[in-house]
């Protein structure tokens, strides 16, 4: 061992310590995530209350959300006092608490109306967040990895970037028929070139790092490269930011529909029953009051898993011994 | 050690890398990192290469690693020509030369398992399968002499210096001949500087490997080279065994490099050489002499005509430098 060789100048032979490697840490998985990211266990947990509604939502109390009642048009929800009455009374069932959110200028139910809308925003918000982070990961990938195409790819993706994603997704939706599919596909389109720069920026500079030189070197191929090396650290931020275009999916698709170029209007998404209720908003604001608190909520707890998943999948900050 | 055939010849190496600007990114000049370098490295030897930050140092490793195109000149690996070599010709070379980086925290994979970082070479040249492939990466784990539970651990449960030993392992691992140690111990501290330099010739006693050390800690080439080229913005200035690099060094540089070396004896007397200014621009190299910007014996010459290398007068042989000057004065002239 050369460990007892006289040691030089500025060297201090240390002797050679026994590795002591730190102990790992057991802690049940879901008692771990909760203690260490908080903010991703409320998010989460919101969000599956939420998702649950909408699968639930035919056995949650809810009635044809397309039935029309004219009868019993605009009946304000129930107060304070007609659920006491109610309770008073036995339970039994007056009419004055039979619609929980009240009805729209149809007599349509808001709370059904609500309920399905939340089917609705989810799949279209799942649905972009999906197909914008897969489409990115290829143009990103391709524009990170075949330099001639990047600069052709990165000018056509900052020309649609130019225009606000909304706007895009307006000119898109005026091209076709309002339909759910076409909804996700104009949002998506809108939503693609924020994500291949993201990817394109992550590629780019984990090709600049040591650990993919030495795989270099030590023989790996490109695609393997991609797979092992590239892929798995692109996919924490893409997670993320998928995270945060479902939010702006599900906003987008409100917005679409307000305006009434978005899902048809037979369809009760959050968008539609905010744009019927818009006219009649100063004398009865539950009509919009209800769906746009449920927009709320949905968006808060993606954006709340978002931010959470941000700080748990950064391995660094996950260290915390 | 001049009869051992030379595990890597190196003949007037260039790597120009060019710059881009203006509205259509066109080139608009170069940058001289690496302009011709020539050495060898024998089979089982150990060559230095130090210089400041920016000398051209690592851009040599990473030539001969072909991570990217060299500008000019040949690398020969035991005889063949690499540096030519069409990417499918290419691949057995690489399992030969290897690669430790400076910095341990992003030289592996924070993503994949120690056994897989060190599995890696060896799948990819079809070394080893299945429990033979096990046996094998635990072989490693104990060479660079850590515990074998620590294959199923991520990199960031790791110090520093263990990771350094990962790095190592993963670059045995195809059983190299020569392993190309960037700065390796660099950003190490100094106990672990000293653990990880002793397992390195450790290593290189048993396994017969040759390293090229870049460096620019004089203390820890001293320690374990046996020959040193010393580096000034893309050339070779000197380049000599350790011994004589270390006890009569000959250019003007070398010996501002080795003046900077802190000695732990308040007592010893020193001749500081005091270099001034800044390391010129490698895109607008000083003509002539590189170094004759900053060297305290320049004189016209330097400043016109480019010092070729050539045998150090009166030193022993194989001991090779870039200066006009037979003799280099002592002391640096008072009135300049």
């Amino acid at each position: 061992m050369s460990t007892s060789e006289p040691s030089v100048a500025g060297i201090v032979a240390a002797p050679d310590l026994p590795e002591v490697l730190p102990p790992r840490k057991e802690r049940g998985r879901v008692g771990t995530v909760v203690y260490r990211h908080p903010t991703m266990a409320f998010g989460g947990l919101l969000l599956a209350l939420v998702v649950a509604m909408a699968i639930f939502a035919p056995w949650l109390g809810t009635v044809d959300p397309t039935a029309l009642a004219p009868a019993r048009r605009t009946r304000p929800p129930p107060d304070l006092i007609a659920w006491l009455s109610y309770w008073f009374a036995g339970g039994r069932h007056p009419p004055a608490v039979q619609y929980w959110f009240g009805t729209d200028m149809l007599g349509r139910d808001v709370y059904s109306r609500v309920l399905y809308g939340t089917r609705v925003s989810l799949i279209v918000g799942f649905a972009v967040a999906f197909f914008s982070a897969v489409v990115g990961m290829v143009i990103g990938l391709v524009s990170g990895f075949v330099r001639w195409l990047d600069a052709v790819i990165m000018r056509i993706m900052d020309g649609m970037m130019s225009i606000p994603s909304i706007l895009l997704a307006i000119a898109l939706m005026a091209l076709t028929r309002g339909s759910v599919r076409n909804v996700i596909i104009a949002i998506t389109i809108a939503e693609v070139p924020r994500v291949s720069r993201l990817v394109r920026g992550v590629v780019l500079s984990l090709r600049e790092q040591p650990y993919v030189e030495a795989a270099i070197a030590s023989g790996t191929r490109t695609p393997k490269i991609i797979i092992k090396h590239i892929l798995p650290n692109t996919l924490a931020p893409l997670t993320v930011q998928a995270t945060f275009i479902c939010a702006a999916a599900m906003i987008s698709e409100a917005i679409l529909s307000f305006i009434g170029a978005g899902t048809p209007p037979i369809i009760p998404s959050w968008g539609n029953i905010m744009a019927e209720g818009r006219a009649l908003w100063q004398v009865k604001p539950y009509i919009v009051f209800f769906p746009a608190v449920f927009l709320s909520i949905t968006v808060l707890a993606v954006n709340l898993l978002g931010d959470g998943l941000r700080d748990a999948l950064d391995p660094r900050l996950a260290k915390r011994i | 050690m001049n009869r051992t055939p030379k595990l890597l010849e190196v003949n007037a190496l260039k790597k120009h890398f060019p710059l881009h600007g203006g509205l259509l990114g066109g080139t608009t000049g170069y940058v001289y990192a690496v302009d011709g370098v020539t050495f060898d490295i024998a089979k089982g030897e150990t060559l230095s290469l130090v210089g400041e930050s920016g000398c051209g140092k690592s851009t040599v490793g990473k030539s001969i690693l072909r991570l990217f195109p060299i500008t000019d000149g040949e690398v020969w690996l035991d005889g063949e020509r690499v540096d030519n070599l069409p990417p499918r010709q290419l691949r057995p070379m690489r399992r030969r030369v290897q690669v430790v980086f400076q910095d341990p925290f992003s030289s592996l994979n924070p993503r994949q398992r120690v056994r897989d970082v060190i599995a890696e070479p060896i799948l990819n040249f079809g070394l080893a399968h299945g429990s033979e492939l096990d046996d094998r990466v635990a072989e490693l784990m104990d060479k660079v002499r850590l515990p074998r539970d620590a294959m199923r651990r991520f990199p960031h449960e790791f110090s520093g210096g263990q990771r350094q030993r990962i790095g190592i392992a993963r670059a045995l691992a195809p059983g190299s001949d020569l392993i190309i140690c960037d700065e390796a111990v660099s950003a190490l501290d100094v106990s672990v500087k000293a653990q990880i330099v002793n397992l390195l010739s450790d290593l290189q006693d048993e396994l017969g490997l040759a390293l090229l050390f870049i460096s620019h800690d004089l203390a820890v080439v001293e320690h374990i080279t046996h020959r040193v080229a010393v580096m000034y913005l893309g050339k070779i200035v000197e380049l000599a065994d350790r011994r004589t690099l270390f006890s009569t060094p000959h250019h003007p540089y070398t010996r501002a490099l080795l003046s900077a070396v802190p000695v732990p004896d308040p007592k010893a007397e020193r001749h500081r050489i005091i270099l001034h200014g800044d390391v010129p621009s490698p895109i607008h190299p000083p003509s002539g002499c590189r170094f004759h910007t900053r060297c305290p014996f320049a004189f016209d010459r330097c400043r016109v005509e480019e010092p070729q290398l050539r045998a150090a007068p009166g030193s022993s042989a194989g001991h090779v430098m870039a200066c006009h000057l037979d003799q280099v004065p002592r002391e640096v002239p008072q009135a300049a």
